[in-house]
């Protein structure tokens, strides 16, 4: 078996196949590829997720409810505490427009789930600061879900690159996959300095899946979407609210971010972008004011067309299987529980066949 | 004639023909060079006064208070002085944070750089960027080199030059390079006595450096090298053939544990000076996505450049030693270079008019870097200051990373430094990776058996310098920029599908 | 430790940690404290090391104190001043206001 791409997807299915008896070899890019899995902003996440894709919404739900057997396993295998941290999240409005939006998908999801999708609170500003007295006035309301959490998810990058290695992965960077050749018992997989013939492979490529999909009979359409995040310098612990858009990751630095551009591909952090997202955690937060912003970063999210994650066995070539969704963090129990099992007993359950990229199909034609 | 002091943000221009980062040699020279040429200047400086670290204090400072400080100080008066006549704006003072240049090559190029000054942060637009921004000092991990009490050479030189003031004794001075024995030749004239100084330079390396001896044989440095060396040996303690170095003390400096093949020793010691040679500072090139390349003899990353100082971003260019190690007279030439290169990209001169001035500058310039190879090759460093094998050295001083947890690291067969740094925030730190780049390469180089250029270092994102959120918040909120975090147009209010959640 | 060549010509006064002190007018910061017999400037926030001035040019960003309320300032890279309110800092620097008790989280 080898899993192409060694991300916090490729890398999560690793180290779930090797928990399962099957010892996966693992083929990453070079050091400066395009990774979300180094640019995310580490939520356990499942407010506001699933609109009109209510098996999304429950599928998300449940990884966050894993989470924690996950994060023990791998401090079990590792040692490092990934800092799950599940005590609810709010999503703040700077808006009554901002408010009523976020109210409104909030609504839609509850009633497409059928009450399935964790329960929220919708607070109004003066609600919202009785909770969290340091919350701006700018501030008109708030989501609150108490089933969204974070984790440190550099750590947990690194704790399932140990914890696959130490199981019996075999990872081999700067193996980026050029193509990839059905053959009778497998698949060649070539690059610019190797070949390697592999019975089953699982595409966790993040981007690049959109390309490599159709060499195994697989589509996995993708928009683009450029994030931006901030970080400040550490400072003592501040927030002990988790928000959508602003966090404080337990070694004190602040994260603020969530930006979309979807008409760009260079890397670069824009200072426009920065510029916005400083004034609106200001906003939020007016005590950030004075912190130092020591860095920013920019990454592209494995977005689908739809923004729900694809899961799929190839029919063609049924030892090819394919993972891509923009939810590494929230979906790493999913993957290592549940996905990589199902891959390592070469069956996808049905329960994910509504994430099969043939929906796209489907809309196209209708 | 005299430059524009300019104190606040908004007394800045919003465009110039030509903007200059740092206000030493290089600096200095190009911004003498375009403003003769008529072009609307500006001149951004960390410092408070021009000279850069080379020439600091040089316009305040004179002979007769500041007698030990030599002749190449010295030099920087006249060039000091003819800045101080140009017409440009010169900041002093001011962060740079960053810079966005579009598209590659050298026509007109539209860079957009991010300026604090004052507290408040601007975003000023040229024609094109000198990057001028000088060297640093190449780390020199070693144990205890964290302690309150340990200076690089280069600060204690900076404190006697805009200060006048010297380490508390005893003194060990450790490492390698001419710096170190011009610094211990100044603290001597200063009056200074009880150094050690403690040469880490590799014997071996004599050999393989007599390749270049011809250059040096003609060059400046013979001279001054030989005065140097023989007025410290007269009066320094000096100990060769250094092995290894720990610096010992619990909260401060207490001594120096060095081995040489005599046997372990230690010299006890209230400051300690370390220095193993200056490498450019490329934090701002990197971060605006100027390409680096590996110079094997000067064993550091550099921007790309071409001769006249075109980097591979479009209308950014570098000059002076943050373009690769030169000194400091090869850096006013290659400043002139790189303005009048700029320039007549830009079509503020005409091209013919400069092909022979551009000849016998860039003439000029390799009659300074002779002899530099020679130095260069000598004084590299030992592969023990470079790759600290003791697991307990500190590597990240920012994030208190040690080499054994760098090592760890790299035995998970990471790509490269850039996934090294997030699982163990090796670099992270505010210094961004300026203490500790060099050495991360190193050791992944050794540790793979292989050379630093397939390795290679940190991407750079802005701020290259911690700027404050207000500051930022502060700045002009673009349409386009409100779109993308809101999801919203901010004219008419279209709401858009937007579903973004970075996990 | 840094000491003076010469005598102070035109001096400045300032404190740190409420104590005062004196430094020659144009003298950065750093080197103002380290004349004044300051070597620790700042404790580190992941082990509690205490640290001062290193690099003096503004790369290292050891020499990080409190100015007149202001935390994490390069000591190397402004100039001392009269009346100058400096202090050392103590691990990661706290936002001025009380740390939430997160009761909006425990809901």
């Amino acid at each position: 078996m080898t899993v192409i791409g060694g991300g916090l997807v490729g890398s999560a299915i690793a180290w779930g196949l090797a928990r399962f008896g099957v010892q996966p070899l693992v083929l990453d890019g070079a050091d400066l590829d395009l990774r979300a899995s180094r640019a995310n902003f580490a939520l356990v996440w499942v407010q506001g997720k699933g609109l009109h894709a209510p098996h999304y919404a429950m599928w998300s739900r449940k990884s966050a409810e894993a989470w924690p057997i996950l994060a023990d396993a791998l401090s079990d295998d590792t040692g490092l505490d990934v800092g799950l941290l599940q005590q609810g999240a709010f999503t703040f409005a700077l808006s009554d427009e901002e408010l009523d939006n976020a109210r409104a998908d909030m609504e839609t999801i509850a009633k497409e789930t059928a009450g399935g999708a964790p329960a929220f609170e919708v607070l109004d500003g003066a609600q919202t600061r009785q909770r969290l007295p340091h919350v701006g006035t700018d501030v008109v309301g708030a989501i609150y879900c108490a089933a969204d959490g974070h984790v440190n998810a550099l750590r947990l990058f690194h704790a399932l690159h140990m914890a696959m290695t130490k199981r019996g992965a075999a990872y081999r960077p700067r193996h980026a996959v050029r193509t990839i050749q059905p053959v009778a018992d497998g698949f060649v997989l070539k690059g610019d300095d190797f070949s390697i013939l592999s019975h089953r492979i699982v595409l966790a490529a993040g981007l690049d899946n959109e390309r490599l999909a159709p060499m195994v009979g697989l589509a996995c359409p993708l928009k683009r979407s450029k994030g931006q995040i901030l970080v400040t310098e550490k400072c003592k612990p501040f927030l002990s609210c988790l928000t959508a858009t602003i966090r404080q990751a337990d070694e004190g630095g602040i994260m603020i971010g969530d930006s979309e551009e979807t008409d760009t591909s260079a890397i670069a952090a824009s200072s426009e972008i920065s510029a916005v997202l400083a004034s609106r955690a200001i906003r939020v937060f007016p005590a950030l004011a004075d912190l130092n912003v020591v860095r920013s970063w920019t990454g592209f999210r494995v977005k689908t067309a739809d923004g729900v994650p694809i899961y799929e066995r190839s029919e063609r070539y049924p030892g090819a299987f394919i993972a891509a969704c923009h939810s590494g963090v929230t979906l790493a129990a999913n993957h290592a529980l549940v996905v990589a099992p199902q891959i390592a007993a070469s069956r996808l359950d049905a329960t994910l066949s509504a994430f099969s990229a043939g929906r796209f199909n489907v809309e196209q034609t209708s | 004639m005299s430059h524009r002091h300019v104190s606040t943000a908004d007394s800045l221009l919003a465009f110039y023909d030509l903007l200059i980062i740092g206000a030493g040699p290089a600096g200095m020279a190009a911004a003498i060079e375009a403003t003769r040429a008529g072009a609307r200047v500006v001149i951004l400086d960390e410092n408070p006064r021009p000279g850069g670290q080379i020439y600091r204090e040089i316009t305040r400072n004179v002979p007769a208070h500041r007698p030990y400080l030599g002749p190449d100080y010295w030099k920087g008066k006249a060039l000091a002085e003819a800045f101080t006549g140009t017409n440009a704006d010169y900041v002093p003072g001011a962060t740079v944070w960053s810079m966005e240049s579009q598209g590659e090559g050298v026509e007109k190029g539209n860079c957009v750089v991010g300026i604090s000054l004052g507290g408040v942060a601007r975003m000023i637009e040229a024609s094109a960027v000198i990057l001028a921004t000088g060297a640093i000092e190449r780390p020199m991990p070693i144990p205890g080199w964290t302690l309150p009490g340990v200076l690089t050479a280069g600060a204690a030189q900076i404190a006697l030059k805009s200060a006048g003031v010297v380490p508390q004794g005893p003194i060990v001075l450790a490492g390698c390079g001419p710096l170190l024995y011009l610094l211990a030749t100044q603290l001597l004239d200063a009056g200074v006595s009880n150094m050690t100084l403690l040469d880490t330079s590799d014997p071996n390396r004599r050999l393989a450096a007599l390749r270049h001896l011809p250059g040096f044989l003609v060059s400046p440095y013979l001279l001054k090298g030989l005065t140097l060396l023989l007025k410290a040996k007269r009066s320094i303690h000096i100990v060769s053939g250094i092995r290894s170095l720990a610096i010992v003390g619990k909260e401060d400096v207490e001594g120096v544990r060095f081995t040489t093949a005599r046997g372990h020793e230690t010299v006890s010691a209230n400051s300690v000076l370390l220095h193993q040679g200056v490498i450019p500072a490329i934090n701002l090139a990197s971060a605006a996505g100027c390409a680096l390349k590996w110079n094997e003899v000067q064993r550091t990353f550099q921007p790309a450049s071409d001769e006249v100082g075109c980097t591979s971003a479009r209308g950014i260019y570098v000059a002076g030693d943050g373009a690769g190690i030169g000194g400091a007279l090869a850096a006013e030439v290659s400043g002139r270079i790189a303005a009048i290169t700029a320039l007549s990209n830009i079509g503020t001169v005409a091209q013919h008019a400069v092909v022979g001035k551009l000849k016998r500058l860039r003439h000029e310039r390799r009659r300074y870097l002779r002899g530099r190879a020679f130095l260069d090759v000598l004084y590299a460093p030992q592969q023990e200051f470079l790759t600290p094998s003791d697991p307990q050295t500190i590597v990240c001083r920012c994030e208190e990373i040690t080499a054994g947890q760098v090592r760890d690291a790299i035995a998970l067969g990471p790509p490269g430094p850039n996934q090294l740094k997030t699982f163990i925030r090796c670099g992270m730190g505010p210094c961004q990776g300026r203490l500790c780049a060099t050495t991360v390469t190193e050791i992944m180089a050794g540790e793979r058996g292989t050379n630093p250029s397939e390795i290679g270092t940190y991407r750079l994102r802005s701020p290259v310098k911690p700027v404050r959120l207000a500051e930022l918040a502060r700045l002009p909120h673009r349409p386009s920029a409100l779109m993308a975090v809101t999801g919203r147009d901010p004219v008419d209010h279209h709401t858009t599908n937007k579903e973004t959640h970075h996990d | 430790m840094l000491n003076r060549l010469r005598d102070l010509r035109d001096p400045v006064h300032f404190s740190f940690d409420g104590v005062p002190m004196q430094a020659e007018r144009g003298d950065t910061l750093a080197v103002a404290l380290l004349a004044a017999g300051v070597n620790h400037v700042r404790r580190t926030g992941i082990s509690g090391a205490a640290r001062g001035p290193y690099c003096l040019m503004g790369v290292c960003f050891e020499c990080l104190v409190t100015v007149d309320g202001v935390q994490n300032r390069q000591a190397c890279l402004i100039e001392v001043d009269d009346e100058m309110d400096v202090l050392s800092q103590q691990g990661a620097p706290s936002l001025p206001m009380p740390v939430d008790d997160g009761e909006g989280s425990k809901q």
